[in-house]
C-alpha cells in the first residue's frame, strides 16, 4: 500500500491498464455499434418532386390520370412501386392534385365522365371532383397534394412526392 | 471494504470466481518462449473471427440471388462494413497461419508426448475445422472467385476411387453448385464447425489445465 504521496506502482499499472483499455473498448465498440445501426442513419431518399409534364396537356376540369413509379432501394434490394394522381386543372390555371387510391381498402379509382364522379370498383364508393365522398364505405375524402406541395415551373406542373 | 468489493465478494462466494481464476488463469507454467503463445492467439483469433462473423450475419444473405449484393451492401454502404469484413477476411487466412505454427511448435517441442496425446489429437480435429471454416468461408461471397474455388475443391473430393462422385454430391447438395450448395456451406460455416470448434477447444483447454503445459525440452530429452 502506498504510504508516500506518491502513486504506488501497482496503482500506475492499474490506472494505466484501465486507459489503455477504455481507448481499445472505445475504438472497438463505437464502430461496431455504427455498423448495427447504420441503416437506421441513413437518410430517407423517396422524396423528390415528380414532373408532371406541361400544364397544357391537361384539360380544364376533366380530371387527367398521371402514372408514375418511384423505386425504393432497402440495402440491396430495388422496390419499383407505381402511383397514380389525378390532375384537375382549374379555369384560373390553378391545379388539384388527387391520389387515386380508394380510402377504403385502396383500390384504385376511376374517373366517370357521365355522372362526374370517380368511381372505385371495389365497393362502389363515389368521389366529387375535389375528392369529397359522395356515397360509399370510404371514411374520408381522397388524399391531396396540399398547395405548397404541388408548383407550376415554365408551365410545368411538379408535385412534392413523400412516401405515406 | 467497498460496494464494489462487497458485490464481487457476494458472487465469489456463490460461483467460486476466485477459485475459476487460479486455477485457470494462475496455472503454474515452466519457463517457456514465444512460441508458446501461439495457442492462445489461435483463440483470441477464433474469438475474433467468431464475433466479426457474427456482425457479418447482421447483413449478409445466403442465397445466390443476394449473397453478392448483399457483401456489397456491407463493403459500400453500411458503416464500417469494410472493417468487420476486412477483420474477418484477413482474420481467416491468419488464423490458419497461427493455428499451423501452433501445431508445428507442439510437435517439434515433443509436446504432444505422454500424456498429451489427447491434446494432439484434438488439436489436429481443430486444425481440420479451421481449415474447414477456410473452405465454406470461401465460397460465401458468390463471386466468380468463390464459385470457381468451391467447384474446384469440390471435384478434388469427386477423385475419391469408388466413393468419390457421391462425396461431390453431398458436399454441393446436387451434382452442380447451387443455391443449395451456398446454403449448406454457409450453415456448416456458422453452425456446424464453430460448434465442433468451440466442443474441441473446451476438450483442449481442459487437458492443458489438467496436465499443464510442457516445458522446452533439454538436450537430453
Ligand atoms: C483452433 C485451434 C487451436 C486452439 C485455439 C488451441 C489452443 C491451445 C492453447 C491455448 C494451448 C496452451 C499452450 C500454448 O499456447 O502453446 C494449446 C496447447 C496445445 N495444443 Fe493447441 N490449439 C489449437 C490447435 C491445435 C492443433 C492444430 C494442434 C496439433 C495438431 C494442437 C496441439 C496442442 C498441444 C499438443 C498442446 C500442448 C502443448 C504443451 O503442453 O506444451 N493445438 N492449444
Ligand atoms: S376500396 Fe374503394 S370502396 Fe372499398
Amino acid at each position: 500500500m502506498s504510504q508516500t504521496p506518491h502513486m504506488g506502482r501497482r496503482e500506475f499499472v492499474q490506472l494505466v491498464t484501465g486507459f489503455v483499455g477504455a481507448v481499445m473498448g472505445a475504438v472497438i465498440g463505437l464502430p461496431a455499434i455504427g455498423y448495427l445501426i447504420s441503416p437506421a442513419t441513413k437518410r430517407r431518399q423517396s422524396e423528390a418532386w415528380i414532373p408532371l409534364g406541361p400544364l397544357e396537356n391537361y384539360p380544364v376540369g376533366v380530371p387527367t390520370l398521371f402514372n408514375f413509379t418511384r423505386s425504393k432501394v432497402n440495402g440491396w434490394e430495388k422496390t419499383v412501386n407505381s402511383y397514380g394522381v389525378f390532375v384537375v386543372r382549374h379555369p384560373d390555371d390553378s391545379v388539384t392534385v388527387l391520389s387515386n387510391v380508394c380510402t377504403h381498402l385502396a383500390c384504385r379509382v376511376n374517373w366517370v365522365p357521365e355522372n362526374q364522379w370517380f368511381l372505385c370498383p371495389c365497393h362502389d364508393a363515389q368521389f366529387g371532383l375535389d375528392g369529397q365522398v359522395l356515397g360509399g364505405p370510404p371514411p374520408r375524402p381522397l388524399d391531396s397534394y396540399t398547395q405548397d406541395a404541388v408548383k407550376i415551373e415554365d408551365g410545368n406542373l411538379f408535385i412534392f412526392f413523400k412516401e405515406a | 471494504m467497498s460496494t464494489w468489493q462487497k458485490l464481487l465478494n457476494w458472487f465469489d462466494e456463490r460461483l467460486g470466481l476466485t477459485t475459476i481464476y487460479s486455477t485457470v488463469l494462475d496455472r503454474k507454467v515452466p519457463k517457456v518462449n514465444w512460441w508458446f503463445t501461439l495457442g492462445s492467439a489461435s483463440m483470441i483469433l477464433f474469438l475474433l473471427q467468431g464475433v466479426t462473423g457474427v456482425m457479418l450475419t447482421v447483413y449478409y444473405v445466403p442465397s445466390p440471388d443476394h449473397a453478392y449484393d448483399s457483401i456489397n451492401y456491407i463493403m459500400n454502404e453500411v458503416a464500417f462494413g469494410w472493417l468487420i469484413r476486412g477483420i474477418h477476411h484477413w482474420g481467416a487466412s491468419l488464423m490458419v497461419l497461427v493455428v499451423f505454427a501452433h501445431m508445428l511448435r507442439t510437435f517439434y517441442f515433443g509436446a504432444f508426448k505422454y500424456p498429451r496425446e489427447l491434446t494432439w489429437i484434438t488439436g489436429v480435429f481443430l486444425l481440420l475445422c479451421t481449415v474447414g471454416m477456410g473452405f465454406t468461408g470461401y465460397l460465401l461471397p458468390w463471386n466468380q472467385r468463390a464459385f470457381w474455388a468451391t467447384t474446384v475443391g469440390t471435384s478434388i473430393a469427386g477423385a475419391v476411387p469408388f466413393v468419390g462422385e457421391f462425396i461431390n454430391e453431398v458436399l454441393r447438395g446436387g451434382t452442380d453448385l447451387s443455391a443449395l450448395t451456398l446454403a449448406r456451406f454457409f450453415s456448416v460455416h456458422i453452425w456446424w464447425l464453430p460448434a465442433a470448434i468451440i466442443a474441441l477447444i473446451g476438450v483442449h483447454m481442459y487437458m492443458i489445465i489438467r496436465l499443464g503445459i510442457s516445458s522446452v525440452p533439454t538436450k537430453e530429452d
